[in-house]
């Protein structure tokens, strides 16, 4: 048996005997944890750059100005910031249900693949019907990449860190599958149909530009209004009250009346559809519009799936403060590659600097078990619980 | 399918399979010594990228193979120690403090593989034993012949029941990782109890990515293709007992090296041959969903410990 279904009771179960392995004042969402963070992982950064040979203000001038140096520079840090964001909301839901979504890559290239087959299959839509259509084919496609391992979790116990990243080892191979096989393009134009990609998607499909002479594409302002819609949902609804009333103690929250494993479930299924819109913007605002695979899931996904785990816990687990964080980390990452231009490091520095600030943040969060710092008490009981998601609504940021 | 039940090629898959399978047992039996006593180590993945990574660039720049390895293994110690302090003394979120891990070491072996490694080359694969008698036996006298590391996998396995379940040491490690306050009353020291596992096992996540390394024979980047978060699923798989551990990466090594060989055969065709790929995880999620749930989890597995909290 696992842990999630085994108490004899509400009240009856000792205090911390059901304690949620995201225990949400863990997760360290103090206000100088963030930053402070950043600074010692840009810092870790400076040193290893030293180490390369390379002058770090040389490395991280070129980062800031290759991320927001010029208006094509911003341009570009939003586009690149989409994912991220996308993903980075998807996790909050997750997350704030204290489910561990670590399945995004898979779901993201779910969403991807069913956004594209919808492309290719109504060609003849216009753009008006076409990107609904891609968005909702996304959001299905990376929906129910979560939905299985919500529902083992829910109503089986299934952990589900372990069942999501199963599916991301299913996922990359039913995508090399289809790009290789049923989905892939063997014409001629495509180098004599060596490569494991789609033809060229229906130009309906592909995302309008929203300035020209950049990259910046419709996908942004999508990205934004489902960050908004997501803390609407998690602050403004019923919905999102049981959400963050399982997050809190799941025993409490059966205790009043709500259904745990359905909740469970949802979470985790709104998380991979966020995470499958996100697929579905990779591949319609993508320069070549196709879809294509170098055979990995991070050769498609940037690593967004993970990345966006970062951003979330950079916003604080809150959809508004993700879009922010979106646009620094997206920053980073395109900062990433100017770098690599210019100095000759590679921009894998930037992933190894992203792990370091999820360590750090998570970490410093030891801080706020001083003795002496007063801690939330009780566990088990329905009343405390309200009150505890009430006092949860942020009012502007991370408390 | 007639061509695979023959001799050869069956006693050929199997002998691959348990190849196969050495890497994700040592790490999943590190795994192991760690959760029970407490302490999810998400991380073994991003240990095993920095042991093959160590690994590689050590048998490159010095040709010598025990260096190698024992360079690998003094990485995944370093690794321990880092996680350790992490999970234990700065009692950080064990789900997630391990991602950052994985991210960090996939990051820093990229850029270390293209900044240190100018052309990559194959290195050398440690040669396989022959044991005199057992590599003489009818049908079944090619398993046996393996390489050390994959020889050291499977003795490992008896010695860390031993441990666990046999001394005063795996009885404080069990303690500690069911219930770490009552322990703690008893004086044994929750800290320095998961210290020592946490840090052995990460030795041995180190010493499966040089495993995995001398399989491959070359490093790339992200070498482990993720796989090292199966070492995690196995240990539940196995329910939390080295020879349950050691029977589900057996699972997951033959079911590899199937697929591996009725593609070679062509029983699986070529266009669905990424499919099948996906047979381990797929039989892995469905294991977690059947087998795996019998087994009760360390009752303190991912929970910081407080005195008196």
């Amino acid at each position: 048996m696992t842990r999630s279904e085994a108490s004899p009771g509400p009240g009856s179960a000792p205090s911390g005997a059901q304690r949620p392995w995201l225990d949400l004042r863990r997760v360290g969402l103090s206000s100088l944890a963030l930053p402070g963070s950043a600074v010692a992982a840009l810092l870790v950064g400076a040193v290893m750059l030293l180490m390369l040979g390379t002058n770090p203000l040389t490395g991280y001038r070129a980062l800031l100005d290759g991320a927001f140096g010029s208006s094509y520079a911003l341009s570009a840090t939003a586009v690149k910031a989409v994912p991220l964001l996308l993903v980075g909301v998807g996790i909050c839901i997750a997350f704030r249900a204290n489910v561990f979504n670590i399945g995004g890559e898979g779901q993201i290239a779910m969403g991807a693949l069913f956004a594209t087959a919808a492309a290719l299959a109504l060609p003849g839509l216009p753009a008006i019907l076409m990107i609904p259509a891609t968005l909702l084919a996304g959001a299905i496609g990376g929906g129910i990449w979560g939905a299985i391992p919500g529902a083992f979790k829910g109503y089986f116990g299934v952990n589900e860190i372990l069942s999501t990243i199963m599916l991301n080892l299913v996922a990359v191979q039913v995508m090399n599958y289809l790009l290789a096989g049923p989905m892939h393009d063997s014409t001629a134009e495509s180098v004599g149909g060596l490569i494991p990609q789609t033809r060229l998607l229906p130009e309906s499909s592909w995302l309008p530009i929203l300035k020209d002479g950049t990259q910046l594409h419709l996908g942004v302002l999508i990205a934004v209004l489902s960050a908004v819609g997501v803390y609407v949902l998690l602050w403004r609804t019923g919905f999102g009250f049981r959400i963050r009333a399982v997050g809190l103690s799941r025993d409490a929250a059966r205790y009043a009346g709500m259904a745990v494993p359905r909740t469970t479930m949802l979470a985790l299924t709104l998380s991979g559809a966020l995470c499958g819109m996100a697929g579905s913007m990779l591949v319609f605002g993508s320069i070549s519009h196709r879809m294509v695979t170098d055979g990995s899931l991070t050769g498609f996904t940037g690593s967004a799936g993970f990345n966006g785990i970062v951003v979330a816990l950079f916003g604080g687990l809150n959809p508004l403060w993700t879009i922010l964080s979106s646009f620094i980390f997206a920053g980073l990452l395109v900062g990433g590659d100017a770098m690599q231009v210019a100095t000759g490091v590679p921009s894998d520095l930037i992933v190894a600097l992203n792990g370091l600030v999820v360590v750090f943040v998570v970490s410093v969060a030891f801080l706020r078990h001083r003795p002496g710092w007063e801690e939330p008490t009780s566990e088990g009981d329905a009343d405390s619980l309200t009150e505890r998601v009430e006092q949860n609504v942020p009012s502007v940021g991370p408390a | 399918m007639s061509d695979f039940f023959t001799a050869a090629i069956l006693t050929a898959t199997v002998a691959s399979g348990i190849q196969l399978a050495a890497p994700f047992l040592l790490a999943s039996l590190g795994e192991t010594i760690g959760q029970r006593s407490g302490v999810l180590n998400l991380g073994v993945d991003g240990i095993m990228l920095l042991g093959a990574f160590t690994a590689y660039y050590v048998a490159l720049e010095t040709g010598n193979t025990p260096l190698a390895v024992l360079s690998a293994l003094a990485v995944g110690l370093a690794c321990g120690i880092a996680t350790a302090f992490i999970s234990v003394t700065l009692r950080a979120e064990q789900g997630i403090s391990g991602i950052g891990v994985y991210l960090f070491a996939l990051g820093l072996t990229s850029l270390l593989f293209l900044k240190l490694v100018g052309t990559p080359t194959p290195i050398d694969q440690p040669p396989k034993i022959e044991p005199p008698f057992l590599s003489d036996l009818p049908w079944i006298g090619q398993l046996f012949e393996q390489n050390v590391l994959v020889y050291a996998a499977f003795a490992l396995v008896p010695v860390v029941a031993f441990v666990l379940n046999r001394t005063t040491f795996g009885l404080n490690v069990r303690a500690v990782g069911e219930n770490p306050a009552a322990a703690d009353s008893l004086g044994v020291s929750v800290a320095r109890t998961r210290y020592a596992t946490v840090a052995f096992g990460s030795t041995l996540g180190g010493l499966a990515g040089a495993t995995l390394l001398f399989d491959v024979g070359i490093f790339q980047q992200n070498i482990t293709n993720a796989e090292g978060f199966i070492a995690v699923a196995l240990v539940y798989f196995g329910g939390w007992r080295p020879v349950g551990v050691m029977l589900g990466s057996l699972l997951y090594g033959l079911t590899q090296a199937t697929v591996l060989s009725w593609k070679g055969l062509g029983i699986i065709p070529v266009s669905l041959s990424d499919l099948a790929s996906a047979a381990p995880a797929v039989i892995t999620v469905l294991a977690l969903l059947t087998v795996a749930r019998r087994f009760r989890q360390p009752a303190a597995l991912a929970l910081p410990y407080t005195r008196g909290g």
